[in-house]
């Protein structure tokens, strides 16, 4: 625990990249809205405006509804494995918990195209329904079609947490619900239900957010009446002076703000940590014959859902021709052979860039953690806020600040700042950055401050003491929140949406965004897709390695 | 709390259980009286905890009966078994008040809702928390807890009590006061109750009878002074208090295949000359009331109590000293 120049230099480095990068932009954002059109004084005109146009009110209640029924349909995907795999012995569990990941190495706009063809109107699944039975279903019609893709996506957000929260549930709280006369499902509502009730608000509280930011999604399955696609296309079709852009910006982070809100008000004094002495796993109970058959067809039918984008991902970047059939007409690797070759840019600019924002998150999450847990510095725990408020802005809000506050400014060639590619890499990581920070915050947290002191103790300065101790000690965890950050970096997209100016400048994400939107080149972009998801699933296993090393090689296995 | 109609009788026997390889209960048979304050006792991973939890439901033997008031509970899921259980934890559930914790069981019964505020209330009387059922279980201390946990068990009037390790998570001033009450509390209920420890004081201070287990064997059963005065075997006479066990090499007759145990406080220092055990004093330690002595005999070390008398003179280290036995107090074990 210390003060030093040192420590306060840094302390201000960081606080002015966040300044610059976070909370300018954000308040530029912020300003435009409540100012006239043109320059003029503070306003609520532009809100009134908002409030008295039908296509934003209707924008808005679209967008609560698809985030609502989303979190919804999650639920029931997400409530049934949790049950199942964490109170019954079932031999799926270790499968549901792989699998159900799946979903989250790809984001939903990336396979939104594949789904429609699967499960579109005149997709493989309603053309076999239509033979067979006379009749289809409408998964993906209007707003359906968003909340079909994103429950699919976002499931394991739900089912991580609330997963989580039902195994650290100490069994005797169970055990006593159980002696005292209480069983089977009534059991799980009255006890397993209330105590996991906060990993699951986490969750839902999460997919609500996320889905209600969701530029993309909406927009590749011809939704334009949500609010985030509103504030897309309204800069990029009208322009950046057009105020209801920065409108619905503010609305969008209002909403995010309320969201994290609302949850830390239900979770005030929810915070059971029942784990306690004596604890262990709860015993798992034995399935019946029946309900073995019944589970795993719940498990198959949900798994068959999670790998559906997934499949037609693969299948679209290998088709010559999908359209009107339930399959491909052919199959052919051109498309492979058009992303390697002429589109390759797209694939070493996301390696560049995500590569450039990981590294930016994980020095500055590390510093930020160093300076909030080890030393006194005043307001150190603004530099945490603050970095940490990046959760509450919207990609596409940040992309419309960064476009706002940097137009103006120009470098010495006369080139606008927020051209340059650069401006892509910052605004990347700043959207990362509160992930680093928490792996950050985890693996110093695991370090005992006497490891420090002993250090110190035998002769190591601060400086010193952090570059031999403190940061080998940490290498575990910031190389799995390097690790995390680049791969959720790689398929960012509502930031790099309004950010890009050429395609020489695109990455991975844009460039698949741009080509789906065409027939001719969706198997160009589900190739590009594939890639994506495989840059993205290997970083994940390597976090993963990462992680299980650093513990195992302290022993850490409690 | 009404009294019940009547105190029921566990009876247990030939119990094998295992966990995977580990053989976790061994030929376990065992009768417990109705209306009796019984003591499982041993050391950790002895088995008592799992034996307790097989009473309730929560462990499924291989082999063996537990027939509860004559009925074999076997089939009996642990909700249908009707065996109230206090958790080492408590478990206390932390999203609920003090008097719902204590009306959940009832509610799970189906009870009015005018019977199970007659009985919560009444419950949380006994162990004098009236003032505290619409705190959170966090807001209580230890003991408070505890209290509750137990209102919340004997509140469905089970047919018997189980309490596991429950003095374990106080301090030790708690501990005493606590182990009072829950004998008065069960006198009052007349209650057929199991109490699990690890600590002999406690056993002997509250329990009618014990049965002392290790490694998944029930070692004796008996009152505490029984087992104090004449333990079955090696165990058992060094679980309960301290024992001096000599082999035949100690110079004095001991039968084949047997060992002498004998209490610290039980043999007086003599001169050496003349005496069948002696040898040199090896430590001496003042512990107030008594003096302990160290005695080294053969390859053993014993440990003699002396009561501790102002202005007597005390035995040095290295003095040679001898050690009188009153052969009533000579045990010969199984070695």
């Amino acid at each position: 625990m210390s003060r030093s120049p040192g420590q306060v230099a840094l302390a201000l480095a960081i606080a002015l990249f966040l300044g610059v990068f976070l909370i300018v932009p954000v308040a530029t954002v912020v300003y435009v809205a409540f100012t006239e059109k043109g320059g003029g004084g503070l306003t609520l005109v532009n809100f009134l405006d908002f409030g008295r146009t039908d296509l934003f009110v209707r924008s808005f209640w679209n967008s609560v509804y698809v985030s609502g029924m989303t979190v919804v349909w999650a639920s029931a995907l997400a409530l049934p494995l949790a049950y199942l795999t964490t109170r019954f012995e079932f031999r799926g569990a270790m499968l549901v918990q792989t699998l159900g990941f799946l979903p989250l190495i790809m984001p939903p706009f990336v396979g939104a195209v594949a789904m429609q063809l699967l499960f579109g109107r005149n997709g493989s699944v309603n053309l076999l329904l239509d033979e067979w039975f006379d009749f289809k279903i409408g998964f993906m019609e209007g707003l359906n079609g968003v909340i079909f893709l994103q429950a699919i996506h976002y499931f394991p957000f739900i089912l991580v947490n609330l997963s989580a929260a039902l195994r650290n549930i100490d069994r005797s709280m169970e055990e006593a619900a159980q002696n005292l006369g209480s069983h089977g499902l009534r059991l799980f509502r009255r006890i397993a239900l209330p105590l996991a009730l906060p990993g699951y608000i986490a969750g839902s509280s999460l997919v609500f957010v996320k889905v209600f930011d969701d530029v993309a999604t909406p927009l590749l399955l011809n939704v334009k009446e949500m609010l985030a696609p509103q504030a897309y296309l309204r800069i990029t079709s009208i322009g950046i002076d057009d105020p209801m852009g920065y409108v619905i910006s503010v609305v969008l982070i209002l909403v995010a703000v309320a969201t994290m809100w609302a949850t830390a008000l239900v979770m005030k004094g929810k915070d059971y940590a029942t784990t306690q002495r004596g604890g262990g796993g709860l015993a798992r109970r034995q399935l019946k014959p029946r309900e073995q058959v019944l589970a795993y067809a719940v498990v198959i039918l949900i798994l068959t859902l999670v790998l559906a984008p997934h499949v037609g991902l693969v299948l679209l970047s290998f088709a010559t021709v999908w359209s009107f059939s339930p399959l491909p007409d052919g199959y052919t690797l051109a498309h492979y052979m058009r992303v390697l070759g002429d589109s390759s840019v797209y694939i070493k600019n996301t390696l560049l860039y995500s590569g450039l924002a990981a590294a930016i998150d994980v020095v500055i999450g590390g510093t930020i953690a160093y300076l909030v847990l080890r030393t006194r510095l005043p307001g150190r725990q603004w530099l945490d806020w603050a970095a940490s408020t990046a959760l509450a802005v919207p990609g596409v809000v940040l992309g419309i600040g960064y476009l706002r506050a940097f137009y103006g400014v120009s470098l010495p060639d006369g080139t606008p700042l927020a051209t340059l590619w650069i401006v892509i890499v910052l605004a990347i990581a700043i959207r990362r950055l509160p992930y680093a920070l928490r792996a950050a915050y985890a693996a110093l947290q695991q370090i005992s401050v006497s490891l420090e002191e002993a250090a110190e103790n035998l002769g190591a300065t601060k400086a010193r003491t952090v570059r031999r101790v403190v940061v080998p000690l940490m290498t575990g965890g910031l190389l799995a929140g390097f690790v995390t950050s680049f791969a959720t970096a790689a398929v960012e997209l509502s930031a790099v949406l309004i950010l890009v100016q050429s395609n020489s400048d695109a990455p991975l994400a844009y460039g698949l965004y741009v080509l789906m939107q065409t027939p001719a080149g969706r198997g160009a972009g589900a190739a590009l897709g594939v890639i994506a998801v495989l840059i993205v699933a290997i970083c994940m296993g390597l976090s993963q390695l990462a992680v299980d090393r650093s513990q195992r090689a302290r022993g850490l296995d409690i | 709390m009404s009294k019940p109609a009547r105190a029921v009788g566990i009876e247990i026997s030939g119990v094998n259980l295992s966990y995977g390889t580990t053989h976790v209960l061994k030929d376990v048979a065992l009768s417990i009286r109705p209306g009796e304050f019984f003591a499982f006792l041993g050391p950790s991973g002895c088995g008592k905890t799992t034996l307790l939890r097989l009473i309730a439901g929560f462990a499924q033997a291989q082999t063996g009966k537990v027939l509860l008031d004559g009925q074999d509970v076997a089939p009996l899921p642990p909700w249908k078994r009707d065996v109230g259980m206090v958790f080492q934890s408590y478990a206390l559930w932390p999203h609920m008040t003090v008097a719902k914790n204590v009306a959940f069981g009832l509610e799970e019964r189906r009870l009015p809702r005018a019977e199970i505020d007659r009985r919560v209330s009444q419950a949380l009387e006994l162990v004098g928390l009236s003032a505290f059922a619409e705190r959170r279980p966090a807001q209580l201390s230890g003991g408070q807890q505890q209290r509750v946990a137990v209102a919340r068990t004997i509140a469905v009037e089970p047919k018997v009590l189980l309490l596991d390790e429950p003095l374990s998570n106080l301090d030790a001033k708690m501990r005493v006061t606590v182990r009072r009450e829950l004998r008065s509390l069960q006198q009052r209920l007349g209650l057929t109750t199991i109490f699990v420890t690890h600590d002999q004081e406690e056993a002997n201070t509250i329990c009618d009878r014990i049965a002392v287990m290790d490694a998944g064997r029930i070692q004796q059963v008996g009152t505490p002074m029984e087992l104090y005065e004449n333990p079955a075997n090696l165990f058992v006479a060094n679980f309960l208090g301290s024992a001096n066990i000599l082999d035949e090499r100690a110079g004095v007759p001991i039968p084949a295949g047997k060992r002498l145990v004998f209490r610290p406080q039980h043999a007086t220092l003599s001169v050496a000359a003349g005496a069948s055990l002696h040898g040199p004093v090896t430590h001496r330690e003042f512990l107030g009331a008594t003096v302990r002595y160290a005695v080294r005999i053969g390859d053993s070390e014993v440990l003699i109590e002396t009561p501790f008398q102002s202005g007597r003179e005390l035995r040095m280290v290295g003095d040679m000293v001898g050690v009188d036995l009153p052969p009533q107090r000579m045990l010969f074990l199984p070695a």
